[in-house]
């Protein structure tokens, strides 16, 4: 039974513009930053500028006497400093190297913190930082993953080896599938074989807030407050970790500027910031300036990927192996190896493969620390096998679009279980194709492409499809538990009826732009029939929301809006009673429909706000009853969520100076049922340029000697408005069937979609060339040195099967010599 | 230590400050103005960017003693009696904002974009952007944004951009 006898869509579905705007557009927001304190000192931090050297001294002697100056910490300055965590080890043998917030002996990558200073005004801080002395002995760094294998480098001495962890998932071993090895026998035989090796280059969230944290050690309680994405992990890991109470322990996220992923972590400035304001007893700030950010925020993404696709003659595909060396960089960050094991069961995508084998090997180097990266393990396999498809349809020599509708499951087959286990539960790639194709215009497009190819044009035409999936509404506490992740993946909300017909929404999901008052506040409303306007949202505060497990993949609506649907269907059930007892009626005779309670057969009523004030004042209660009508309810999933759509880009590339334009981009999404179609659309916008900067602009390069050459925004490429164009987005919808609201979750899919699709455009409009790969970014160097390269390759446009991963090169792509981008 | 007169917002200040420091942290940190944030320390993000008599500076590329004597319009002093001004209204109507970090300098550089230029193009409105950064929108509701706030206040007869440069 619903607690709600008929709930008209009123606000669900509706553009409402945002309740956060406000604040944000008048400058009256809470960024950590904003806030003082009386007494505050601020930080400034020594970082090491090797990646790989031991600590042989720390002479803080002179920056202590600095104008302002109240202490100068070192590692061993601060006992009880904590730990920084790696919730998901992959398995009982994982190597998990010690992370100190601040290092006491050794450093691994360069931006790791030395010392701490504490002075009175930020600009003293940053003064006396140059006055502490260290001296390192500078010790050999491996930054290379390939290289690390080796263990002739090694990152962390004690742990012995540079390999922190090996995952495997074998269809045939798991029962979900075939032998994939038959499969690849059998193609190399009489099929088609594809085999290609893929760089997911490292790239910085660049969220644009930078990081701060302000923690006021004053009185009983410990409060923090910082720019995070995971207060309520963060508080719980302090806790864990350095020994105080965790209910002496409150943290808050006040309005976070963006995070990506790139705030999902217990940061070392945290804890250092936590553990020197418990040091001089006074509330402490520390601000990153953005050189900060990008060499001490982790870095996402970083993995080579080893790829076999097997396929029978007609482009029928009958296998795929994966091999993903991931690099960790110096740490295991908190979620560590287990960004790219969250490929294993996406690399076959939407396709039915019958069989499949996934192995990753994560590895340590001495570079900055990996971890999520909007999407997440998710768009590095959605590009492999995107590219792969494409690859497969060259081969056979049809349209990209034919190979996939040959190998995709189709809306009737749905619920379907994956090669690699999974059960998507909804979906319809054709329609979802369908609409992507008529709005791009793609016969068209593709009429273009002939003309300007037999015309000889100097710019060439190249369409780029991806047809993608996702699993999203991260995760299942019970699957997480089957993984060996340290946590669950449920969500917590809670709704408080006030006196005045106001509604207070209190969610453990903690956004950093998502737009979730509002988003809430329309899923609230129409299920308790209350205004839009009367509803409030707090959050991103462990005092006033207690249980909560945060923001990221996916999670917020698919979880935490269930939670909500919850709680209030259990607010109407109390409520249900007191009206009873009011209207002189029995319960069962009520009717509960758009916020008011009827009687059936009468005109006898009362609205759910007048419930709650008669239960507020408690005066005329049935014997027994709650003076409350106040819920909480906690959501756990059985399965994740399915996002998918099918994403088209047409790329102009100058064969001339390998210059790329971006001619039309046409997403269309699945993501179910949609609460807000305004903040989708911008979801969509936003995702689709992060992952187009991937394959166009973006890379974390670092020197010889491990320092990040990218380390600000005038060598890091971050897109700005006159490098981009209008995407076109739309929608096709078919409900998830695992929450009752129908979601799926939005804000990976343009980020996971976008790069096969900018790639494949590029590759698509140079092929009759002979290329079929550039490595990313595609930079119009790269662009053009691969155009240079294959018009004097004699071999021409051959698509025989490529040579089995010849030992240093790249992709089979004669332009991505090692000098090229490939030293990472 | 140096003494500056600087009015901002239309609020007149006199302070004693070092003269390295920079207008964005005399704003943030002497005057309080903490609507105007910080997104990067090579000059590259924008999202520190006011007016300074009535054009667009990125105020982490400016001293405050350049600001002596003179106006600085920040974020907060545009909107009049609580009253969005169209710029930010046409920010809200287009959803030109997710996290809301970059928006305080965005909105300023826009209004100085029409400013100058009534009637952009979709093209000038991109060009007239690039030295503001977003991660969070793909600028493309931003620039829906400005161009319809620009043919707002193209037909509008009370043309409100000047006044934000006046006060
Ligand atoms: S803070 Fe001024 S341009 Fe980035
Ligand atoms: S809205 Fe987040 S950076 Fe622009």
């Amino acid at each position: 039974m619903t607690a709600v006898d008929d709930h008209p869509a009123l606000e669900i579905g509706k553009a409402r513009r945002r309740k956060e705007d406000q604040r944000l557009l008048t400058g009256r927001t809470r960024w950590t930053d904003n806030i003082q304190l009386p007494g505050m000192l601020h930080l400034a931090m020594v970082r090491s500028p090797f990646a790989h050297a031991r600590i042989t001294s720390v002479d803080t002697s002179v920056a202590t006497q600095a104008p302002g100056v109240i202490g100068v910490f070192t590692g061993s300055d601060l006992d009880g400093q904590g730990l920084i965590a790696n919730a998901w080890p992959l398995n009982e043998e994982q190597k998990t190297p010690d992370h100190l917030p601040v290092a006491v002996d050794h450093v691994a990558c360069a931006g790791e913190i030395v010392a701490v200073v504490a002075a009175r005004s930020a600009a003293a801080a940053r003064d006396a930082a140059e006055l502490v002395d260290v001296d390192y002995e500078e010790l050999p760094a491996v930054l290379d993953a390939r290289e690390a294998l080796t263990d002739a480098v090694l990152v962390h001495p004690e742990l012995g080896t540079n390999r922190s962890a090996f995952w495997q998932l074998d269809s045939a071993e798991a029962g979900t599938g075939g032998d994939v090895e038959a499969a690849i026998t059998t193609a190399r035989a009489e099929g088609i074989l594809i085999e290609r090796e893929y760089r997911q280059q490292r790239l910085v969230p660049a969220f644009m807030e930078p990081r701060s944290t302000v923690v006021d050690p004053t009185g009983e309680q410990i409060v923090m407050w910082t720019a995070t994405q995971i207060p309520h992990i963060l508080r719980f890991l302090i806790a864990a970790t350095t020994g105080i109470s965790e209910a002496k322990v409150r943290v808050i996220a006040p309005d976070v500027g963006g995070g990506f992923g790139g705030k999902l972590q217990t940061t070392p400035e945290e804890f250092a910031t936590l553990a020197v304001a418990r040091r001089t007893g006074r509330p402490c700030k520390y601000t990153e300036t953005r050189s900060e950010t990008m060499v001490s925020c982790h870095h996402g993404r970083d993995q080579w990927q080893t790829l076999t696709l097997a396929a029978t003659k007609d482009g029928t595909v009958t296998g795929l192996k994966v091999d993903l060396l991931a690099d960790l960089g110096a740490y295991v960050a908190i979620l560590g190896g287990g960004v790219p094991v969250l490929g294993a069961w996406m690399f076959n995508a939407i396709y039915k493969f019958p069989a499949y084998q996934f192995n990753c090997q994560t590895v340590l180097t001495n570079k900055t620390w990996v971890d999520a990266y909007r999407g997440a393990g998710r768009p590095e396999a959605t590009y492999a096998i995107e590219r792969l498809m494409d690859e497969l349809a060259a081969e056979v020599g049809v349209d990209p679009l034919v190979i996939r509708e040959k190998n995709w499951i189709t809306h009737e087959e749905f619920p379907f279980t994956s090669v690699a286990g999974m059960t998507y539960d909804s979906g319809n790639y054709e329609a979802a194709t369908a609409r992507a194709r008529e709005l791009f215009g793609y016969d068209e497009l593709r009429a273009e492409q002939r003309r300007r190819r037999e015309g000889g044009d100097t710019v060439q035409l190249g369409i780029g499809v991806s047809t993608f999936t996702e699993m999203c509404g991260l995760a299942p506490s019970r699957i997480l538990g089957a993984l060996n992740y340290g946590a669950g993946g449920w969500e917590h909300a809670s709704i408080r009826m006030l006196a005045t017909g106001k509604v207070e929404v209190l969610s453990g999901a903690t956004p950093h732009g998502q737009g979730h008052e509002t988003a809430w506040s329309q899923i609230v409303a129409d299920r308790l029939g209350v205004a839009f306007e009367d509803i409030e949202v707090l959050q991103g505060d462990t005092q006033i929301v207690s249980r909560g497990l945060d923001t990221y993949g996916s999670r917020s609506l698919v979880i935490g809006g269930e939670a909500l649907v919850k709680a209030a269907d259990r607010v109407i059930e109390k409520a249900r009673h007191v009206a009873a007892h009011l209207l002189e009626a029995s319960a069962d005779d009520l009717r509960f429909s758009a916020g008011q309670f009827t009687v059936a057969g009468t005109d006898k009523g009362i609205s759910i706000g007048d419930v709650a004030n008669a239960a507020w004042r408690g005066h005329n209660l049935f014997d027994g009853a709650e003076p409350s009508l106040d819920s909480d309810a906690t959501f756990d999933a059985d399965t994740f969520s399915f996002p998918h759509g099918t994403h088209l880009c047409a790329m102009e590339v100058d064969t001339e100076t390998g210059a790329t334009r971006m001619r039309k981009y046409v997403a269309v999404d699945d993501i179910g049922t949609i609460i807000n179609p305004l903040i989708v659309e911008g979801q969509e916008h936003g995702g689709i340029l992060q992952g187009v900067a991937q394959a166009l602009w973006e890379e974390a390069e670092f020197d010889d000697s491990g320092t990040l050459v990218t380390g600000s925004f005038v060598d890091y490429t971050l897109p700005t408005a006159a490098d981009t164009i209008n995407f076109v987005t739309d929608n096709t919808v078919t409900p998830a069937t695992t929450n009752t609201l129908g979601t799926k979750g939005v804000g990976e899919a343009g980020c996971i979609a976008s790069t096969p699709a900018v790639v494949n455009a590029v590759v698509d409009a140079l092929r009759h060339l002979g290329i079929n790969d550039i490595q990313m970014p595609l930079t119009p160097q790269r662009v053009w040195k691969a155009v240079q390269s294959a018009g004097t390759d004699p071999g021409g446009p051959s698509q025989e099967a490529q040579p089995h991963f010849a030992e240093g090169a790249l992709n089979q792509d004669p332009s991505a010599g090692a000098t090229d981008g490939a030293a990472q | 230590m140096t003494r500056v007169h600087v009015t901002v917002d239309g609020v007149q200040y006199s302070d004693d400050i070092e003269p390295r420091m920079l207008l964005v942290h005399y704003l943030r940190e002497v005057v309080g103005k903490v609507g105007t944030v910080i997104g990067c320390d090579t000059s590259n993000c924008g999202a520190c960017t006011v007016h300074l008599d009535g054009a667009s500076v990125k105020s982490c590329n400016v001293l405050a003693v350049q600001a002596d004597g003179h106006e600085v319009t920040t974020i907060e002093g545009i909107a009049v009696d609580g009253e969005l001004h169209p710029m930010q209204q046409a920010f809200h109507e287009h959803h030109a904002l997710q996290c809301g970090y970059c928006t305080p300098g965005m909105i300023m550089q826009a209004l100085d974009l029409v400013r100058e230029n009534p009637t952009p193009s979709e093209e000038e409105i991109r060009l007239g952007l690039e030295g503001n950064l977003c991660r969070c929108t793909g600028y493309q509701n931003i620039v829906k944004a400005v161009a319809a706030c620009a043919s707002t206040m193209e037909t509008s007869t009370t043309a409100r951009p000047e006044r934000s440069a006046a006060r």
